[in-house]
């Protein structure tokens, strides 16, 4: 690698957070990529949304539009539509998408945008010091919730294919090759691509033994093609906890429609 | 008693005629309006059109009202001489602004109607010759085109050419047959409007602000234009979406107001010059972005259509109330440009300076119109010949060492975009470093605070050459009357009926406001009177803020319906009577 992906932006995640992780995997991948000439290293551009995740944009040294709270997507999609030769990388996190940008999500899913969308799940909001979002469980117990969470949560990967994603994948922050990996194929994939990245919050919600206890890997077999067997698929939670891409396929993109 | 400022003139003006079409919605009431104004314009006369409308889709009442000289008439008078009724209720309505002229046209008219009115009384069978031509009802009202055209005396062959221009082939036959039957029945009946003025125009065009804004923006080099729908911003969407291909532009129409202006700042980003549209409701949903706009210095042009608020207000009617909430927008502190054309020929240029203004300081510019304009039309012309595209400052090269927003002496910094040179581009809602990274120091908080307000010394540099305010009337007169945006027709069409001369003062730009000037026709004036379509006083409250003035003469509407100039000229009047009156004690 002959390139520095770094910035002189100083790191202000807890030590030993799993961001970390997810930001290493990122540069591994786009190196690789750039490698690999499927991506222009001035191409690149990195979104990021408000939290934790969104410090992201500070410590890459690609052209990067650090958004509002929840407004990620609509500001990627722009980008897209303004320049479709750009490759778009989006960071975001479960507050972030899930509660103030759920909107926009929703909408970015149906329209398949080439754009790839990675959302940090800690399942809390962290740099507010630990409230519950959307996809925090029920009975979570946060500063504003000290009795409990009420709310059920989203299911994210469901709530992506039921929205008619074209790219649907989960990978776990430490496991720094499979989430480079995915980070790959979603760059590949033309359209929307969504990849929840499980990222336990180690400071407030740390769920890391029972992710390294549940996790398995979809093997060879599954089949990427098939919607019924990935909504199936996305709804396990059981003892066990899928990882991987759940559903993969090709339809045009909006701005191959727009800019035809 | 002395009454210095009695004399005004008489309300009926010979030399302007003025016809009411109206009916149901989906009668087809504005599109006749429309149509005659094509009509009107084509034989050369000067036109203000006017439409009326509530927020329904079948039913209501709906009306077009226009007024044609041979002068040019800045707005659409009251008095009816000419009403096409397509339904009961319209005659009814309208009966308060009949004069002893009055030609009514309708279907059928009730007995006491055919009493009261006599001859005047038209009973023109629209509906009839309708379904004789086996024409869908909506059609009935070139019958009226017709009718009108025999009416005031006007070349059959000019309207045909009208209709020949609107209708696409397949309903052109039947229009023209109807209009042709219309045009006879009359001249069957030889009745005939007393019309002594003459054109005095060639080469005008019927002009609507909402497309010459759009026209503007599009020869100032406009790529894309994204907004949701909204009244009454959305005809501006319609204009653009159906020309998008001839006029090579993109039109995004996403799921929210604040999908828009975000969708636009990533646009804008990537180098492409965008705009956007809303109305006040539509725009509050956009502040926090707005604020990013400014935050990010990320060009981007927005059309603020006002209509009454608060809240979901009245969607169809007009109001002049969002001055002090654009003024004020977006949270913290930023430099904005805010422009207020005041017809469809200024909403032209403030298309073209919109997009120019907005590139060259890389920031925020609000274009604020209302309904009024955004949906009247007039005759008009528009120059689209030396227009510049002022792109801003824009590298094309340059090197990994480039910085967003990098120090320089008029706060500007040079514009690279993503993915166009080897430059970094690192744009930032966070405050930031000359590099666009992320900073809590004091120190370079207060230095991009500082650089940002630098722009705002330089905007004012344009005070020299744009028109920041007008002046109109007697320029040496002490009465100055001062309004702001689609005021103006009122205001200048209420002029007709004052004996008394007044400077009357338009304020163009209301941020950055050009507080030399207008103290300039103010500070020596004997009387101010501020006339708004509001309810506080906004320009008012604005121009004390900004020159120490205190206004307190003022004329204020907001029942959401446009001004009425012979009203306004009256009240007028009645001011500067008043004023008289208590200096005399």
């Amino acid at each position: 690698m002959n390139f520095d992906l770094s910035t002189q932006a100083k790191i202000t995640w807890c030590p030993g957070c799993t961001n970390s992780a997810i930001l290493l995997a990122f540069r591994q991948a786009i190196s690789e990529l750039v490698e690999e000439k499927k991506v222009e290293l001035k191409n690149v551009v990195v979104l990021s949304g408000i939290g934790c995740h969104g410090k992201i944009t500070d410590y890459v040294n690609f052209n990067s539009f650090t958004s509002l709270h929840g407004r990620l997507i609509p500001t990627m999609t722009g980008v897209k539509i303004g320049n479709p030769s750009l490759s778009v990388f989006g960071f975001s996190g479960d507050g972030d998408s899930f509660d103030e940008g759920v909107a926009h999500l929703v909408h970015a899913v149906r329209r398949n945008s080439d754009i790839n969308l990675f959302i940090h799940n800690n399942q809390l909001f962290a740099l507010t010091t630990g409230q519950a979002t959307a996809l925090s469980p029920k009975g979570f117990k946060g500063r504003s919730t000290p009795e409990g969470n009420l709310e059920e949560p989203f299911n994210p990967l469901l709530f992506a294919l039921g929205a008619g994603a074209s790219f649907v994948a989960r990978t776990y922050a430490l496991d720094i090759e499979e989430t480079k990996e995915i980070m790959k194929r979603a760059t590949e994939h033309k359209g929307f691509s969504f990849v929840e990245i499980i990222q336990p919050c180690i400071t407030f919600f740390d769920t890391r033994e029972i992710i390294k206890e549940k996790k398995y890997l979809l093997d060879e077999t599954y089949p990427t093609n098939n919607l019924s067997v990935a909504l199936e698929k996305v709804r396990e939670n059981g003892d066990k906890i899928p990882f991987g891409i759940f559903y993969d396929t090709n339809r045009p993109s909006f701005e191959e429609l727009l800019h035809n | 008693m002395v009454y210095l400022y009695r004399g005004m003139r008489e309300e009926k003006q010979n030399n302007i005629i003025t016809i009411l079409t109206g009916g149901a919605a989906g009668d087809g009431a504005r599109s006749v309006g429309g149509n005659l104004a094509r009509f009107f314009v084509e034989n050369g006369f000067e036109i203000f059109e006017s439409v009326d409308y509530p927020s329904l889709i079948r039913g209501g009442h709906n009306f077009s009202r226009l007024s044609f000289s041979d002068q040019q008439v800045y707005n659409d008078h009251s008095l009816i001489d000419i009403l096409i009724a397509f339904n009961q209720e319209t005659k009814q309505l309208h009966r308060d602004k009949f004069t002893s002229e009055t030609i009514i046209l309708a279907n059928d008219f009730i007995e006491e109607e055919i009493l009261e009115f006599g001859d005047r009384a038209i009973k023109l069978p629209m509906e009839i010759y309708a379904n004789e031509e086996d024409a869908p009802m909506i059609a009935s009202g070139s019958v009226a085109l017709g009718a009108v055209c025999f009416l005031l005396a006007l070349p059959f062959e000019k309207l045909e050419e009208v209709l020949n221009n609107v209708f696409q082939e397949k309903h052109l036959a039947v229009n023209v047959a109807l209009a042709r039957r219309g045009y006879q029945y009359l001249e069957k009946a030889q009745i005939i409007y007393p019309r002594n003025f003459k054109p005095a125009q060639q080469n005008k065009e019927v002009l609507n602000a909402s497309e010459t804004f759009g026209q503007g923006m599009v020869q100032a080099g406009l790529d894309y234009y994204v907004a949701y729908p909204m009244t009454p911003a959305s005809p501006i969407l319609h204009f653009l979406a159906k020309q998008s291909i001839p006029l090579g532009i993109k039109i995004v129409q996403p799921e929210s107001e604040l999908s828009v202006i975000n969708m636009a700042l990533g646009i804008a980003y990537t180098g492409k010059r965008v705009a956007i549209g809303t109305s006040g409701g539509g725009f509050a949903l956009m502040q926090e972005s707005f604020s990013l706009a400014g935050m990010g210095e990320i060009p981007l042009l927005i059309a603020m259509v006002q209509r009454p608020a608060p809240a979901s207000g009245v969607p169809t009617y007009t109001s002049q109330a969002d001055l002090l909430f654009i003024l004020n927008s977006g949270h913290g502190e930023f430099p904005r440009i805010v422009i207020a054309p005041g017809d469809a020929e200024e909403a032209f240029q403030a298309g073209v300076d919109g997009l120019n203004l907005a590139w060259k300081y890389q920031l925020p510019v609000i274009v604020l119109t209302d309904k009024h304009i955004g949906e009247s039309a007039q005759s008009g012309q528009i120059d689209k010949t030396n227009i510049n595209i002022e792109k801003g400052k824009i590298v094309s090269e340059a090197n990994a060492d480039y910085k967003r927003y990098e120090i320089t002496d008029d706060g500007i910094s040079p514009m690279a975009f993503p993915g166009a040179s080897d430059a970094i581009v690192k744009v930032n809602s966070y405050e930031h470093n000359e590099k666009g990274i992320t900073t809590e120091n004091a120190k370079d908080i207060v230095t991009m605070q500082d650089k940002r307000f630098t722009k705002l010394a330089e905007i004012k540099k344009e005070f020299e050459i744009r028109d920041t305010i007008k002046v109109y009337g007697d320029t040496t007169s002490k009465i100055v009357v001062v309004f702001w945006g689609s005021t103006k027709g009122a205001v200048l069409e209420a002029a007709k009926y004052l004996e008394q001369s007044v400077k009357f003062l338009q304020i163009v730009w209301l941020e950055p406001f050009d507080t030399e000037a207008v103290l300039s026709h103010l500070q020596d004036a004997d009387i101010v009177i501020d006339i708004e379509g509001n309810h506080d006083g906004q320009l008012a409250k604005l121009i004390r803020q900004k020159t120490g003035i205190d206004i307190k003469q003022k004329i204020l509407k907001y029942d959401t319906r446009p001004f009425d100039s012979f009203e306004l000229a009256k009240e007028i009047t009645l001011l500067l009577e008043n004023d008289q009156r208590t200096s005399l004690v």
